[in-house]
C-alpha cells in the first residue's frame, strides 16, 4: 500500500486528493468483494458445518453455526457404514483408464489432422467439428441397445470405451496446440531417416505438454462429475462410480443430512485438489476454448 | 479423391495411408458412437419399441401423438422453456457483473478468482444434494438468515411456485464458470481503447457502454448460446432433488425422456422425445444466430477501415 503524503503549501487541492480518493474506493471494493466472496461461501461452510453435527444438533433451532464438539467421526463413518471408499476407487479407476484412453487415442489423431497431407483431410475436420453440436442424449437410446445386447451393461465398458477413439474437443485443442509447433523439427528429423511414428512420439509428443495437461485435467473433471451415463449403464450398488453413489445415498440410507454433507464434502476433494494444483490450466483452458470454441 | 490418389507420388501416398491410420480411430469412433447412434435413434422414432419385443414401423404415429395426447410433453416443454427463459438471463447478467469486478486491477484478485469459481468446479449431484440442505424450509439456513431480516422464506423445491425459480437461483450460485470467459472476453479488449476514451473525457459508464459491452458481444453471444442450450439439457437437479416435483412443477424434458427410455423402456417414443430436443436446440441456435448480425460486434469489420 502507497501512503500518499499532501504537502501543506498546496491550498487548491480538492478535499481529498486523487490518490486518496482512489485509496477509499479501492477499499470499498475490497470490502464489497470480501462480503460477495463470504455470500458465496456460505453453503459451503454451512455444508462443513453440518457435516461436523451429531444427528440431533442439526436440527436446533436456531441453527448453531459452529457446533459445540466437532463430531469428526462423521467422517470416519462415511467411510465404514457408507460404501464412500468403494465409490471413490471406483470413479478413480474410471478416470485413470478414461485419461489413458484419451492420450492414446488424442495425440495420434491430431497428428494425422495437423501434420499428415491426405485426400478429404479438411472435409474429416470439418465433420469431427460438427460432431461437437451434437446432444449426447440423442444417441444415448441406441447405445444402451448395442451395449445391452453384447452384455456390457452393468460393466465398466461402456463408460471407457469412447475414451480410446479420442474426444473431438481434445482432438480439436490438441491439433490446433501441434500447428503451432515449427514444421521445421519434423523435416530435420525426416532428413535424418525418422518416419512418422517416430517423429509423433519422440518430437512432437514431447512438445505438448501443455495440451496433455489441458486433456488430463479435463478427464478428470467431467469423469469424476460424471452422472448420467452411470447412472444407465450401472446398477450394481458397489460398482456405482461417486456421483451415482451420492445421488442414491437419499434412498438408500435413512436421512442422517450429517453424514450426507461429509460425504457429499469428501466428494469434492479430489477436485479442489485438483483445482488447486492446476489452476492456470483449467481456467485458462476454459477460457481458450471459450473464445475459439 | 480417387483422381487426387493418382496424380501422388509414391511418397505422398505413404504419407496419406499414416494420415488415414492416424485418424482411423477418430473414424471408428465416429461411426461406432455418432453417426450409427444418431441414424438408429432417427429411424426408432418411427418405430413402437418396448425392448421387449423387435420395433415395430408406425410412421408419424410417436410425433403426433407427442404434440396432440401428450399432456407430459407439453408441460416437459413448459418447464424446460420457462426455465431457460428464466436461468439465461441470469446467469448472463450475473456471469457479466461478476466478471466486471474480477476484472479490477487490484492485489490478492487471484484469491477472489479462486473463491468465485470453485462451486463450478463441483459437480451437479454435489450441489445439488448441498441445496435440498440449504433451502430446508423449516430448518435451511436459508429461510433461517431471511427470518432474522423479517423475511418468511418460500418452501422452495416444495412449493410448485417456486420449484422452477429455486433451480435457477441455485444455478446463479454457479456463475463463476461463464464470469471467468467474460473475463477472458474483457482482458482481450485493447488497453488504448480506454486511455483514448479517457482523454475524450468519457466516464466509466460511458466506457462501459460505448467500449467494453460492444467489445464484449461476440463472448456474450458464444455464452448466450451455451447457457440456453445447457438449460435445455437440465436432468440431474430434477433427478437429484425434485423427481420432477411437485406437480411437475421441474418436469424438465429430458428428466421426461429419462423416464420415457431408462425407466418405461419407451424406446420408440423416447427416441422421437429425444430428436425433438434436438430440432428444438438447432432451430433456437439458427434463430440467434441469424440475430446476431444486428448485435455482435466483430471486430474484423473495422480492423483495417
Amino acid at each position: 500500500m502507497t501512503i500518499s503524503t499532501t504537502s501543506k503549501s498546496d491550498y487548491k487541492k480538492p478535499l481529498l486528493s486523487k490518490k486518496h480518493r482512489q485509496w477509499i474506493g479501492n477499499g470499498f471494493t475490497y470490502l464489497g468483494m470480501t462480503l460477495l466472496a463470504f455470500i458465496f461461501m456460505i453453503p459451503i461452510f454451512w455444508m462443513f458445518s453440518t457435516s461436523l453435527k451429531s444427528r440431533w444438533e442439526i436440527f436446533i433451532w436456531p441453527p448453531q453455526w459452529i457446533p459445540e464438539t466437532p463430531h469428526w467421526e462423521n467422517y470416519v463413518e462415511v467411510f465404514t457404514r457408507y460404501p464412500m471408499g468403494r465409490f471413490m476407487l471406483n470413479s478413480g479407476f474410471l478416470v485413470i483408464i478414461n485419461i489413458i484412453g484419451e492420450f492414446i487415442s488424442v495425440p495420434l489423431i491430431a497428428y494425422g489432422f495437423a501434420r499428415l497431407r491426405f485426400p478429404g483431410k479438411n472435409f474429416l475436420f470439418m465433420v469431427m467439428l460438427g460432431t461437437m453440436m451434437i446432444p449426447g442424449h440423442v444417441k444415448l437410446i441406441p447405445l444402451f441397445t448395442i451395449y445391452n445386447r453384447l452384455g456390457l451393461l452393468d460393466t465398466y465398458w461402456p463408460l471407457i470405451l469412447p475414451a480410446f477413439f479420442g474426444n473431438p474437443f481434445f482432438i480439436f485443442l490438441m491439433t490446433q496446440y501441434i500447428r503451432t509447433i515449427p514444421r521445421d523439427l519434423d523435416e530435420a528429423a525426416r532428413m535424418d531417416g525418422a518416419g512418422t511414428w517416430t517423429i509423433l512420439y519422440k518430437i512432437i509428443m514431447p512438445l505438448c505438454k501443455p495440451p496433455l495437461t489441458i486433456i488430463l485435467v479435463y478427464t478428470f473433471w467431467w469423469t469424476w462429475n460424471e452422472f448420467l451415463h452411470p447412472l444407465i449403464y450401472l446398477n450394481d450398488f458397489d460398482s456405482f462410480p461417486v456421483q451415482l453413489g451420492l445421488a442414491f445415498f437419499k434412498g438408500r440410507y435413512s436421512v442422517e443430512w450429517n453424514l450426507f454433507m461429509a460425504a457429499t464434502l469428501v466428494s469434492i476433494i479430489p477436485i479442489l485438489i485438483l483445482y488447486f494444483f492446476l489452476q492456470k490450466h483449467l481456467i485458462g483452458g476454459i477460457a481458450s476454448v471459450g473464445i475459439k470454441g | 479423391m480417387l483422381k487426387e490418389w493418382r496424380g501422388m507420388t509414391p511418397r505422398e501416398r505413404r504419407e496419406a495411408i499414416d494420415g488415414y491410420i492416424s485418424i482411423s480411430p477418430w473414424a471408428v469412433g465416429f461411426l461406432l458412437f455418432t453417426l450409427g447412434p444418431l441414424l438408429a435413434t432417427t429411424y426408432y422414432s418411427f418405430t413402437e419399441w418396448t425392448l421387449t419385443k423387435p420395433p415395430v414401423w408406425i410412421g408419424f404415429d410417436n410425433y403426433i401423438r407427442m404434440f396432440t395426447k401428450d399432456p407430459l410433453f407439453l408441460q416437459a416443454l413448459k418447464v424446460t422453456g420457462n426455465f431457460v427463459l428464466l436461468s439465461v438471463p441470469l446467469k448472463l447478467v450475473f456471469g457479466l457483473a461478476l466478471a466486471l469486478l474480477l476484472n479490477l486491477k487490484l492485489k490478492g484478485m487471484d484469491f477472489y478468482r479462486t473463491v468465485f469459481y470453485i462451486p463450478a468446479v463441483i459437480s451437479g449431484v454435489a450441489v445439488s444434494l448441498m441445496w435440498i440442505w440449504l433451502l430446508q424450509p423449516d430448518t435451511g439456513v436459508i429461510n433461517t438468515l431471511l427470518e432474522m431480516v423479517g423475511i418468511q422464506g418460500p418452501n422452495w423445491f416444495w412449493d410448485p411456485d417456486w420449484a422452477l425459480p429455486s433451480v435457477a437461483l441455485m444455478s446463479v450460485w454457479s456463475v463463476g464458470g461463464s464470469a471467468i470467459i467474460y473475463l477472458a472476453g474483457l482482458q482481450n479488449i485493447p488497453p488504448h481503447l480506454y486511455e483514448a476514451a479517457e482523454i475524450d473525457g468519457a466516464g466509466k459508464w460511458a466506457q462501459f457502454w460505448k467500449i467494453t459491452l460492444p467489445l464484449l458481444t461476440p463472448t456474450l453471444f458464444f455464452q448466450l448460446i451455451v447457457e440456453m442450450i445447457e438449460s435445455f439439457k437440465v436432468f440431474t437437479q430434477a433427478f437429484v432433488i425434485t423427481k420432477g416435483g411437485p406437480l411437475k412443477a421441474t418436469y424438465f424434458y429430458l428428466y421426461y425422456f429419462y423416464e420415457e427410455a431408462f425407466q418405461n423402456f419407451n424406446m420408440g417414443y423416447a427416441s422421437a422425445l429425444a430428436l425433438v430436443l434436438v430440432v428444438i436446440i438447432m432451430t433456437a441456435t439458427v434463430i440467434l444466430n441469424y440475430t446476431s448480425k444486428h448485435w455482435v460486434y466483430y471486430e474484423s469489420d473495422t480492423r483495417n477501415a
